[in-house]
């Protein structure tokens, strides 16, 4: 008796017409949303930087000129930023990464300690080889250390429904000790007196600079890797099955994905990337296994992560703008006699600004969609 | 003049007025001038179809929304409702589609903690006594102690209800309050509601979109339509026809396509032995067996709570069983994502935000996770096209009548309504499915909405399709079901057909006798 009950059966009954589709780029405000909040956190925590310098008794005009400097400054100062920036591509992956998952990973440190062990072992045991033989087994060694290492973190999350943020904080510690034991005890250097070291990998066979400067090849694999990452989290149909774990992993069970088996691939990638940074750092900077390896990069690692809201491509960004923080401590010692451990503080206060933002996200009407 | 609401609370029902109430989204208008009165002691149904603006309507009155012109007149004044707690101080609450209760507190604490006024130490002996004097009054009965997250839909509804007589709401909007409700539970609850509403101590506003309903309990009735107000009257002068007309402007309830015969073929989805436990480690499917042949529905009945929520989850893979297996075609079937695609099993989840989507990935990607990973949306092996999962979601938006902005907004932010339409046309769209599993699957979808899938689920069936239609809808089993199962305390306790069913020994068997 009705249009509907002719209506052929596989359409759904006539209700409104529906309106004319947006285009995709009606998606616009949201991407301007992702770059806004972050430029506008970091100017908050610039300006309470500024207030903490004015309360140490530094003009906060100066401090800021002489951190821009002694980081973008010249071509010289920018080296040591992208030497600094390098290893913090590889470790902030190891956040970003998992994050997609929905988990908190903060086992970086652990993991490029781990990547630096592997990747030193295995290249003290070819020494011998010719250096691309030595870089790829180093590669190779430094990447399956620091991915089983947060593999086990995935394990037990997955397995035995342990906290990743705890455990993989934890692991931290247990790397760091077991670093101090090995280059203390079994691979510990008897010429290195002042500071237990390993053996040291030949001169020869270190990663070589980028055009004769001081900038190394790690900077190649951080960006590479960075790539590979976004690539592979936005463009590919692994990273479509992350981003749908992440969202809701009762839809993803119900569209019949392995959960735990594509959970785990993804903390051995974020662990992996985290490995090559150890490995870069033994290869290219130290030459050897000792506690400089512990040098922090993987805590400022996760800030970078949330800063560039895990995704890969704002992680080469963020990396290099916070690699040209970490590069300026020394000059605020030296010039307004300011502690170095200053800018651990504009780190806190960014990483404390950053967190607060996130919860801004969805709050400015101008940023919603068809919204003004 | 704008007055502070009133302290303390109304002990009465307060007289509600809307006046020209517009709402707008952006460019979207969701709410048009519309207008409607509500006096103190009276029933009056909301009524429209998915997307006609009711929820908006409503959360004007609760204050989520700010409407952009037009008065809420509370008592002959104009207020201004800017928080659900102001809502609250002028003894208005609401029941909504989405359940609001804390999964890990018990049933008495969530009923307690529901209070804005909650001291700071509780005293328990106090507000346990007090809570046991409320639910001797109270519609209907639930167990204090269980932890909400144990509950079945059904029961969470009737705790929802309770929470706010708990609070002394003395106007209760009840969006789709029964859709997870039996019809004897819907009766009886609406019933003991509809008591307090005669003797004065209660008005209610009942988003509905069942006439059962309407004509059952209701005084009042207001229609929207596509955000317009539709008609209003009384009761008692309109016919389910008037109604009909003013909902769908003209057109008229659609029928249900007849169910050809035809042969059965071989068991397609077969549940051998199965068990499996509720989260709380309690077993909740008690062994189960059941064959289900090509071409054939078989519909499972129960209260809810009785293990169809597991069944179903095992069945989904997101619940291991604790023993017994799935089999489909004569072979195990664990749910992984080949076994789904070899063998053409589809789903129809209950709640499918929550069961069956990602909230915050786009319409179209939602809409894709069927075959996102098989060419054309895959190009060379393991790239996304994501023009092509646009291309593809758009074709199904059209075909299913899915209201969205746009393929890219998060599915998260459409209306229930829609959400469902968005999963029916990923899961029944391709017309490919040769096992279905239905849960509840027209849980809050208006009348035509309803019919239409029916229509394509029979459809399905004559098709040759094997199909497993849980409900707590006993028409829906009815009207659908080739066969039909009651399930009692996590296993098969009565088989009948339709054309045999007997009301009341179904019933008799779902209350566990």
């Amino acid at each position: 008796m009705s249009q509907i009950s002719n209506a052929k059966a596989s359409t759904l009954a006539p209700v409104a017409p529906t309106p004319p589709l947006a285009s995709a780029g009606a998606n616009w405000r949201g991407s301007l949303e992702a770059v806004l909040i972050p430029i506008g956190a970091i100017i908050v925590a610039l300006l309470l930087f500024g207030v903490f310098c004015f309360s140490q008794g530094a003009n906060a005009g100066g401090v800021f000129g002489a951190i821009y400097k002694a980081a973008f400054g010249s071509w010289y100062s920018f080296q040591n930023t992208l030497v600094r920036a390098a290893p913090l591509m590889l470790t902030a992956l190891c956040t970003a990464l998992p994050a997609r998952l929905g988990l908190v990973m903060i086992g970086n440190e652990g993991a490029l300690v781990a990547g630096g062990l592997a990747a030193t072992a295995a290249g003290l045991a070819v020494q011998a080889a010719p250096p691309v033989v030595v870089w790829t087994v180093m590669m190779l060694a430094g990447m399956v250390g620091g991915g089983l290492w947060i593999t086990i973190v995935g394990l037990l999350y997955y397995k035995r429904g342990v906290n990743e943020t705890i455990s993989s904080l934890l692991m931290n510690y247990i790397a760091i000790a077991l670093l101090n034991h090995l280059v203390n005890g079994p691979m510990r250097d008897p010429a290195s007196l002042n500071k237990p070291s390993s053996y040291p990998i030949p001169d020869q066979k270190m990663l070589p600079v980028l055009w004769s400067s001081n900038v190394h090849y790690g900077l190649i694999f951080g960006i590479i890797a960075c790539v590979i990452a976004w690539v592979l989290m936005e463009h590919t149909t692994f990273g479509f099955k992350i981003r749908m774990i992440g969202g809701n992993v009762r839809a993803a069970k119900m569209a019949g994905l392995a959960v735990s088996r594509l959970g785990l691939i993804t903390c051995f990638l974020g662990g992996a990337a985290a490995g090559i940074a150890g490995m870069v750092e033994v290869a290219a900077v130290h030459g050897r296994a000792n506690e400089s390896l512990a040098a922090g990069y993987g805590y400022a690692g996760i800030l970078v992560a949330f800063i560039a809201r895990h995704r890969g491509l704002p992680i080469i960004l963020v990396s290099t703008l916070l690699g040209g923080l970490l590069a300026s401590g020394g000059i605020l010692q030296r010039q307004f006699k300011m502690p170095d451990a200053t800018i651990l503080v504009f780190e806190g206060l960014v990483f404390l600004v950053v967190l607060f933002s996130d919860s801004l996200y969805g709050k400015f009407k101008i940023f919603k969609e068809g919204g003004a | 003049m704008i007055i502070p609401p009133p302290s303390p609370r109304p002990q009465t029902p307060p007289l509600l007025e809307l006046v020209n109430i517009t709402k707008r989204f952006g460019s979207f208008v969701a709410n048009e001038k519309i207008s409607m009165k509500l006096p103190p002691g009276s029933f009056h149904a909301l009524i429209g179809e998915n997307g006609a603006g009711k929820s908006t309507l409503v959360k004007c009155i609760m204050g989520f929304h700010t409407a952009e012109e037009g008065d809420i007149v509370i008592d002959g004044h104009s207020r201004q409702i800017s928080s659900p707690h102001d809502a609250y101080q002028y003894g208005i609450g609401m029941v909504y589609q989405h359940f609001t209760l804390v999964p890990a507190m018990t049933v008495a604490e969530n009923l307690v903690l529901s209070n804005p006024a909650v001291p700071a130490v509780i005293n328990w002996k106090m507000e346990m006594d007090r809570l046991r004097t409320f639910m001797k009054t109270a519609p209907f009965q639930v167990d204090l102690d269980t932890p909400t997250g144990e509950l079945a839909a059904g029961q969470k509804q009737k705790v929802e209800i309770l929470k706010q007589l708990y609070l002394e709401t003395k106007l209760l909007i009840l969006d789709e309050p029964t859709s997870v409700l039996t019809p004897s539970e819907a009766d009886e609850a609406l019933g003991l509601i509809k008591s307090k509403v005669t003797a004065g101590e209660l008005s209610v506003l009942l988003i509905t979109h069942k006439f059962r309903e309407v004509f059952g309990f209701c005084d009042e009735i207001t229609v929207l339509r596509r955000g317009k107000f539709a008609g209003a009257g009384k009761v008692k002068d309109l016919t389910r026809d008037d109604i009909a007309a003013m909902m769908m402007g003209g057109q008229r309830e659609a029928r249900t396509s007849g169910k050809s015969v035809r042969e059965r073929g071989p068991v397609a989805l077969e549940l051998v032995g199965l068990h499996a436990n509720k989260d709380s480690g309690v077993e909740a499917v008690g062994g189960v067996d059941l064959a289900i042949q090509e071409g054939e529905i078989v519909g499972i009945a129960g209260v809810s709570g009785n293990g169809q929520r597991e069944l179903v989850e095992v069945i989904a893979g997101q619940r291991p069983a604790t023993s017994g297996e799935v089999r489909v075609h004569g072979e195990a079937y664990r749910s992984t994502r080949v076994e789904s695609f070899n063998h053409k099993v589809f789903l129809l989840p209950e709640e499918p935000l929550r069961n069956a989507c990602v909230p915050q990935m786009s319409v179209a990607e939602n809409i894709a996770f069927r075959n996102f990973d098989k060419p054309p949306q895959t190009r060379g092996g393991c790239f996304i096209s994501r023009k092509a999962i646009r291309g593809a979601a758009q074709e199904l938006i059209t075909r299913f009548s899915v209201k969205t902005r746009s393929t890219e907004t998060p599915i998260g932010d459409l209306s229930g309504g829609n959400v469902q339409r968005a999963v029916l046309a990923r899961e029944l769209g391709p017309g490919t499915a040769r096992v279905l599993i239905a849960a509840n699957p027209c849980f809050g979808l208006d009348f035509a909405a309803v019919e239409s899938i029916h229509n394509q689920i029979t459809e399905a069936r004559n098709r040759g399709v094997a199909v497993l239609l849980v409900s707590e809808d006993l028409d829906e089993l009815l009207k659908l079901a080739d066969r039909l199962l009651v399930i009692s305390h996590g296993e098969f306790v009565y088989e009948t057909t339709p054309a045999e069913a007997d009301i009341k020994t179904i019933g008799q068997h779902m209350a566990g006798h």
